[in-house]
């Protein structure tokens, strides 16, 4: 920890698909306890960014360094338990399971008890078990979902599908929480309600870098904005000074 | 006339030995998305495992049972680990593949082991045949059906009220949002390879008294294991029990009422039918049946 305050720094990151480039010698930091929002055109390489982090694949080259320590293609349930949580831009819930139990599905890292003990043992025969529900109930009255948690989550609206996403990603109690695209096909009630649980999160101080199209939202809840376009960035500052960037107006209007 | 009810309670018996064999085909597929051709062979080795321990080593029933399951657990999990887990660009075609192979090796090494011929086992219990409305009905099946429902209520509390068997659940509806949950989905690929070895294991041992195990019986077992699966809607295991003994049964009514030559043809007729009239089976809603990758 000594002294650097970045959380995730990525360093001269390559990486193509069969001869397209997605990122092009890509380099940034995160800081801790920020909301860091990537931004670009589509297209741009932002949720290859977030792929690269949770380790679904690795850079051609380049480094990932997170807390200090330089991530050597960890599989994404490795990462996780680093503590990276990620949501998706298509939401990912369990849909034939209730929405208390998709948050305890991310609660089951925290538990002391391995995955083979926990086999064994039926959960009223478990205190731990018991816990666990409490805590993923608490994260699910966070999210404010709390009235839903006997539902299937499939059943739930598209908004509130997400704030599970979210609530289960929080259950793992993470540092760094990436969200794929949070306020994408919400309306702007449940945009402003997403704008607000982000604020939430950061003051519980876990670093969330997020891409997403909204500018609006992305004006209102960051701390530093990073504009990414054809794998390259083009900009980085707060949301003022990018606002400001020549040549991120360009890269917007189309110039 | 009680020859119906004596079909019955033989469809039943036989119907809860496709029951477990179609939950341990269920287990798997939800896993890795794969019919695990081996599953015959986890119920041969369970039954032919029991027949040394009691008959030649002369072991008590109850320890031999779980001794017997233990080992063929250890080899599902040796499977998963040496053919399945290593495979560098796994398809659903060549996992299947590899399982059709596993399922030679492993009737290949039964006979070396056990002979050809088959093997006689005593029942668990000596008491006398009952006597129900004029059928007789044997201590065994008594046994084979109370021992079906303890299997049906443990995968339930196992799946619902566990966290390893919410994990599973997780990693067979969504792979990707569970591994980001910090489940290793390999890990759960090995335990769905153990329990439903250890299904099929229980499966040949509690019906090894009444046929007389031999090594060439799994391909049989697992093939109405599998219909029962497909009937039942691949996937649900809920339903394939259902299906297991709707299958048994029918397949001893037509046994008893038109011939016992065409006992085996029957029911995978009927898994032909259901698969043209309902792909998704019985109990599945046709808009479940995805094709999983793996």
């Amino acid at each position: 920890m000594s002294g650097n305050d970045l959380i995730l720094e990525l360093k001269e990151l390559k990486k193509s698909f069969g001869g397209v480039v997605a990122l092009d010698n890509l380099s940034f930091g995160v800081k801790r306890n920020t909301t860091t929002s990537l931004i670009g055109p589509n297209g741009a390489g932002k949720t290859t960014v977030f792929n690269l982090i949770t380790g679904y694949f690795g850079p051609d080259s380049g480094l990932l360094i997170y807390r200090d320590r330089p991530l050597k293609g960890e599989k994404p349930y490795k990462t996780a338990s680093l503590g990276i949580g990620r949501t998706f831009q298509n939401v990912q819930v369990f849909a034939d399971m209730s929405v208390l139990e998709n948050v305890m599905v991310g609660r089951h890292l925290r538990s002391r008890t391995g995955l083979t003990l926990s086999a064994v043992l039926p959960s009223f025969l478990r205190p731990e078990e018991r816990r666990i529900k409490e805590e993923a109930w608490h994260w699910l009255e966070f999210v404010g979902l709390e009235r839903f948690s006997d539902m299937p989550a499939g059943a739930l609206p598209l908004g509130n599908q997400r704030m599970l996403e979210i609530a289960r990603a929080l259950a793992m109690e993470p540092e760094l929480l990436l969200l794929d695209e949070p306020a994408s096909g919400l309306n702007s009630r449940e945009t402003i309600a997403m704008g607000e649980l982000i604020g939430c999160i950061r003051d519980k101080a876990i670093t969330v870098m997020l891409v997403e199209h909204d500018m609006e939202l992305v004006m209102e809840i960051s701390d530093r904005v990073a504009v990414m376009n054809f794998g390259r960035l083009i900009a980085e500052g707060t949301p003022r000074e990018v606002q400001e960037d020549r040549e991120v107006i360009s890269a917007y209007l189309g110039e | 006339m009680t020859d119906w009810l004596q079909f019955l309670f033989m469809g039943i018996q036989r119907g809860a030995i496709y029951a477990m064999v179609a939950m341990g085909f269920n287990m798997i597929y939800n896993a890795t998305g794969i019919i695990n051709f081996a599953q015959g062979e986890f119920v041969v080795l369970g039954g032919l495992m029991m027949v040394s321990l009691t008959m030649v080593m002369d072991f008590s029933i109850v320890f031999a049972f779980f001794l017997s399951v233990g080992f063929v657990t250890i080899v599902g999990i040796l499977m998963e680990r040496l053919t399945i887990n290593p495979v560098r660009r796994p398809t659903v075609l060549r996992l299947i593949i590899i399982t059709i192979a596993v399922s030679m090796l492993f009737k290949g090494s039964a006979m070396c082991f056990w002979g050809k011929g088959s093997h006689y086992m005593r029942h668990f219990t000596e008491a006398q045949p009952l006597e129900i409305m004029g059928a007789t009905i044997m201590p065994q099946t008594l046994w084979i059906i109370g021992i079906l429902i303890l299997v049906v209520i443990g995968y339930v509390l196992f799946f619902n009220c566990t966290m390893t068997g919410k994990c599973m659940r997780a990693c067979a509806i969504n792979r990707d949002a569970a591994r980001l949950a910090g489940i290793n989905d390999r890990r759960m690929v090995m335990l769905s390879f153990a329990l439903s070895a250890a299904i099929g294991a229980i499966a040949g041992i509690i019906i090894t008294p009444l046929i007389q195990m031999d090594y060439a019986r799994g391909a049989l077992l697992g093939l109405k294991g599998f219909g029962a699966a497909v009937i039942g809607g691949l996937g649900n295991s809920m339903g394939a029990v259902a299906a297991g003994l709707l299958l048994g049964t029918i397949e001893a009514m037509a046994g008893g009422y038109i011939s016992s030559h065409y006992m085996d043809a029957i029911a995978l007729v009927i898994m032909l039918v259901v698969l043209f009239a309902r792909p998704g089976g019985l109990f599945g809603s046709s808009e479940e049946v995805r094709l999983k990758e793996f």
